[in-house]
C-alpha cells in the first residue's frame, strides 16, 4: 500500500451512502485544504457526522452501510482493497462528541495508540505522553496525575485528554464531531484555542451545531442538508453572503 | 414560516423606524431649502429643532442594532442589514445636521435681497434631496440598480458645485460687498455636496445589504 | 377539600406499604442470619481438629472433601471460564448479539441454565461414568460442572461485554487499534468487573452442589483421591454424607466450614472487584 503523504489535503469525488435503502449522501464532491479548519454545518440527520465518518473509515463500523465515491487523501485511496484502515485511522484521528476515555489511567490512555504501534519502550512511550498530553495544552493539570484513572477528570479535561490521545498516533487530520457540544462555554473556549494552535500542523474537519463556533473557529464552512453538500465556502463569505437560499435560513434560523 | 418571532420582530421594528428615520431627513431637506427660497424663518426655525429629533432616532436604532448583534448573533442578510443600517444611519444623521446648518445659514440672510436669484443652489438641492429619496427607496424596494447609479449621480452635484463656486468668485470680483452673501452661498452648496454624497454613501450600504460586497470609495 | 382526602387516604396507603415493607425486610432477614446462626451454633462446636486435618485412617475427616473442592473448582473453572469468555466474546463483538446463530445460542445457554442440575448429572454420569467408562472420577465431575456453569458465565460474561459503551470500542478503533486489539485492551478489561462477579457466582455454584457429584464423582469420603482420575469428594458432599449416615455433628461442622469457605470467596471476589475498579477508573 501507498504511503500517506506528510502533507494531507482531503478530495472526495461522487461520494454516495446508503444505510441500506435510505440513502444518506448524496453525490458530495469536496477538497479539504491542509492546515485550515473546515466546519460542516446543518441540522440533524443531514448527513454532515455521516460524511465525516467516511473520512476515516468509521462508516465501516455500521451494518449495512454502502459507499461509492473516491476518497483521496494524502495520495492514497482510502477505500481501495490494499489500503490499511488500521494504518488510514492512526493518519486520520478522530474525536468524539462524548469525551470517551477508555476506563484506565490517564498515562495508558495516551500511550494506546503508540503501544498499537508497536512502541514499547518505557522512555520512549514518556516522551510521547508528555508531548501528547502538552500539545493538547493538558499537560500541566494532569502532569502529577499520570497514573490516576481517566474516568476521574472532568468533562472538559477528559475531552482534551481524548484529544491528547488522538495526537499520541502522530495523525495529519483530526476528525472532531461536536467536540464540544457536552462541554461548559469555559472548555468549550480551551478547546477552541487548542484547534487554532493544532491546525498549523494538522488538517482539522469538525462537525458542530454551534453556529457561533464555526465561525469562530473555522478557515472554510460547508453547509449539508439532507445528505447534500450544498454550500461550501470560506467561513466569512457563508456567514454574511450565502449563495444558497437553503443556507441562508439554515443559518438564520428560519427554516423552509 | 421563521421559527424565531422574537428576533424577527426585532428586525422588523429596527427596519421600520430607519424607514420613518429617512422620510423625516427627506422631509429636512426639502424644507431646509423651502425655508432659503422662501425666506420663511419659522419653517428653518422647525428644521433645527427636528434635527434634534432625528439625533433620539438615530440613538435609539443604534442601541437597537447593537443589541441585536449582541444578542442574536445574526448571519447572512440579517447581519448584512443589520450592519448596513449601523452605518447608514450615521450618514442620514450627517445629512439632517446638515439640512439644520442649512436652515441656520438661511437664517443669516436676514432681509437682505439675494444678490443673485440662487437657480443653481435649487437645483442642487432638487438633485441632492431626490438623491436622498431615491437612497430610501432603493433600500426599500432592495433596488441594486438605483443605489448603484447615484454614484454617478453625484457628479452631476458635483458638477454644479463647480459652477456655483465660479459664479460666486466673479460675484465677488464685480463687487467686494457681495463676499458675505456669497460665503453663505458657498457654505450652503458645500453641505449640499455633503449631502448628496452620504446619499452615495447609503446607496453604497444597500447594496452592501442586498449582495454582500462594499464598494470602498 | 376532597382532594384534601384523597391526599390523606393516598398519604396512609403508602404509610402503611411502607411499614409492610419493613415488615417483610425483617422476616426475611430473620430467616437468612437465622439460618446461618443455626449452622454456626450447632456447628462450631463440633469442629475439631480431626475433622478438618486428620489423617482418614483415624477416623471422619473433611480435608479429602475440602480437597476435592478445590480440585472441582479448579477443573471447572479453568474448561468453563476461557470457554465461556470466548464465547461470549464471539457472540457480542463478532455477531454484534444479532442473527440466528446468535439466537439459538442464546436459547440454548438460557435453557441449559435453567435445568436443574440433576440432569447435569445424570449426563455426567452417562456420558463419563458409563459410555467413556472412566468410572467416577474427579475429571468426570469437573467437566460437568463446568457444562453446567457454562451457560451462567457466557450469560453474564455477555451482560457485561453489552454493557460497555460502545464509545470505548469506537474510541480504540478510531485510534488504529485492530478489533482483537481492542477487545483485548479495552472492551474485555472494561467488563472485567462483571464477569470476575459472574467467575465468583460460578464457583460458589460448584462449591454448593452435590446432585451433580453423587452422580459422576462417586461419595468416596475419608480417601484423599491420588490423582483426578479417581473418585472422590467435596464438602458438599459429605454433608450429605454425614447426614445420611448419622453424624447429624459432624455434617453440621462441615457445613460451618462449606459456610466460611462461601464467605472467603464472597470476600475475595469483592476485593478483586475493589482492585479492578481502582485499576480501571469509577465506572468499570
Amino acid at each position: 500500500m501507498k504511503e500517506f503523504d506528510t502533507e494531507l489535503g482531503i478530495s472526495v469525488t461522487g461520494c454516495n451512502l446508503w444505510y441500506g435503502e435510505l440513502q444518506a449522501l448524496k453525490n458530495i464532491d469536496m477538497e479539504i485544504a491542509e492546515r485550515e479548519i473546515t466546519a460542516f454545518i446543518g441540522p440533524s440527520g443531514c448527513g454532515k457526522s455521516t460524511f465525516l465518518k467516511t473520512l476515516n473509515r468509521m462508516n465501516d463500523l455500521v451494518e449495512n452501510c454502502r459507499i461509492e465515491g473516491r476518497f483521496i487523501i494524502g495520495g492514497v485511496d482510502i477505500y481501495a482493497k490494499d489500503t490499511d484502515v488500521n494504518l488510514l485511522r492512526k493518519n486520520v484521528g478522530m474525536v468524539f462528541q462524548k469525551p470517551n476515555p477508555f476506563p484506565m489511567s490517564v498515562y495508558d490512555n495516551i500511550a494506546f495508540a503508540p503501544r498499537t504501534f508497536g512502541i514499547k519502550k518505557r522512555s520512549e512511550l514518556d516522551e510521547i505522553v508528555e508531548k501528547s498530553l502538552r500539545r493538547a495544552s493538558i499537560w500541566d493539570d494532569l502532569k502529577d496525575r499520570l497514573k490516576k484513572s481517566a474516568l476521574g477528570l472532568s468533562g472538559g479535561q477528559q475531552q482534551r485528554l481524548c484529544i491528547a490521545r488522538a495526537l499520541a498516533a502522530e495523525p495529519k487530520i483530526l476528525l472532531m464531531d461536536e467536540p464540544t457540544s457536552a462541554l461548559d462555554p469555559i472548555s468549550t473556549g480551551k478547546i477552541e484555542d487548542l484547534m487554532s494552535e493544532l491546525k498549523t500542523e494538522l488538517t482539522i474537519v469538525i462537525v458542530t451545531h454551534n453556529m457561533q463556533q464555526a465561525t469562530r473557529i473555522a478557515d472554510k464552512t460547508a453547509f449539508f442538508y439532507l445528505g447534500e453538500l450544498i454550500e461550501y465556502a470560506e467561513t466569512e463569505t457563508l456567514f454574511t453572503t450565502p449563495k444558497d437560499r437553503r443556507t441562508e435560513n439554515y443559518i438564520t434560523g428560519r427554516f423552509g | 414560516m421563521s421559527i424565531r418571532v422574537k428576533y424577527e420582530t426585532e428586525l422588523n421594528s429596527v427596519y421600520n423606524k430607519l424607514i420613518a428615520m429617512c422620510r423625516s431627513v427627506e422631509t429636512a431637506i426639502e424644507r431646509s431649502i423651502d425655508s432659503l427660497i422662501t425666506r420663511n424663518d419659522d419653517l428653518a426655525k422647525e428644521v433645527i429643532r427636528d434635527d434634534k429629533r432625528i439625533d433620539g432616532i438615530e440613538h435609539e436604532i443604534e442601541q437597537d442594532c447593537l443589541k441585536i448583534l449582541l444578542l442574536e448573533h445574526p448571519v447572512a442578510s440579517d447581519f448584512r442589514e443589520v450592519s448596513a443600517t449601523l452605518k447608514m444611519i450615521t450618514d442620514l444623521e450627517r445629512i439632517a445636521d446638515q439640512a439644520a446648518d442649512i436652515s441656520e445659514l438661511a437664517l443669516q440672510f436676514g432681509d437682505e435681497r439675494f444678490i443673485k436669484e440662487p437657480t443653481h443652489i435649487k437645483e442642487m438641492a432638487k438633485l441632492a434631496a431626490l438623491m436622498v429619496k431615491d437612497s430610501v427607496l432603493s433600500l426599500i424596494n432592495k433596488d441594486r440598480e438605483l443605489a448603484r447609479a447615484l454614484d454617478d449621480r453625484d457628479d452631476r452635484v458635483d458638477a454644479l458645485f463647480g459652477v456655483i463656486k465660479s459664479d460666486l468668485v466673479a460675484l465677488i470680483q464685480k463687487d467686494k460687498n457681495n463676499v458675505d452673501q456669497a460665503i453663505l452661498f458657498m457654505m450652503i452648496a458645500k453641505y449640499l455636496e455633503r449631502i448628496s454624497d452620504h446619499a452615495v454613501n447609503i446607496g453604497e450600504w444597500v447594496e452592501y445589504a442586498i449582495t454582500g460586497s462594499h464598494k470602498v470609495g | 377539600m376532597k382532594n384534601q382526602t384523597k391526599a390523606k387516604i393516598n398519604k396512609g396507603f403508602y404509610s402503611s406499604l411502607k411499614i409492610s415493607s419493613y415488615i417483610c425486610c425483617g422476616i426475611a432477614l430473620t430467616a437468612l442470619v437465622g439460618v446461618i446462626l443455626f449452622v454456626m451454633i450447632r456447628g462450631t462446636g463440633h469442629i475439631s481438629l480431626q475433622l478438618l486435618f486428620g489423617d482418614p485412617k483415624d477416623g471422619d475427616t473433611i480435608l479429602p472433601a475440602f480437597l476435592g473442592t478445590l480440585r472441582l473448582v479448579a477443573v471447572s473453572i479453568l474448561l468453563a471460564v476461557p470457554l465461556g469468555i470466548f464465547t461470549a466474546v464471539f457472540l457480542v463483538e463478532y455477531m454484534r448479539g444479532k442473527g440466528k446463530l446468535v439466537r439459538l445460542i442464546r436459547l440454548t445457554v438460557e435453557t441449559l441454565a435453567a435445568i436443574p442440575s440433576i440432569v447435569y448429572g445424570l449426563f455426567g454420569y452417562l456420558v463419563f461414568v458409563v459410555a467413556l467408562s472412566w468410572g467416577y472420577s474427579m475429571w468426570g465431575g469437573g467437566i460437568t460442572l463446568a457444562v453446567m456453569i457454562l451457560p451462567t458465565i457466557v450469560r453474564s460474561t455477555e451482560e457485561s461485554l453489552l454493557s460497555v459503551p460502545d464509545s470505548y470500542r469506537e474510541g480504540a478503533l478510531a485510534l488504529g487499534a485492530s478489533k482483537v486489539r481492542t477487545i483485548f485492551k479495552v472492551t474485555l478489561p472494561s467488563a472485567s468487573s462483571g464477569i470476575v462477579t459472574s467467575v465468583v457466582l460460578a464457583v460458589g455454584r460448584v462449591v454448593s452442589e452435590s446432585a451433580v457429584l453423587i452422580l459422576t464423582v462417586g461419595m468416596v469420603v475419608n480417601k484423599i483421591p491420588a490423582a483426578l482420575t479417581e473418585p472422590g469428594t467435596s464438602l458438599a458432599l459429605d454433608i450429605y454424607y454425614f447426614a445420611n449416615f448419622g453424624k447429624p455433628d459432624e455434617a453440621a461442622a462441615t457445613a460451618v466450614v462449606l459456610l466460611l469457605f462461601v464467605l472467603a470467596l464472597n470476600l475475595l471476589a469483592a476485593l478483586c472487584g475493589k482492585l479492578i475498579r481502582k485499576k480501571y477508573g469509577d465506572n468499570a
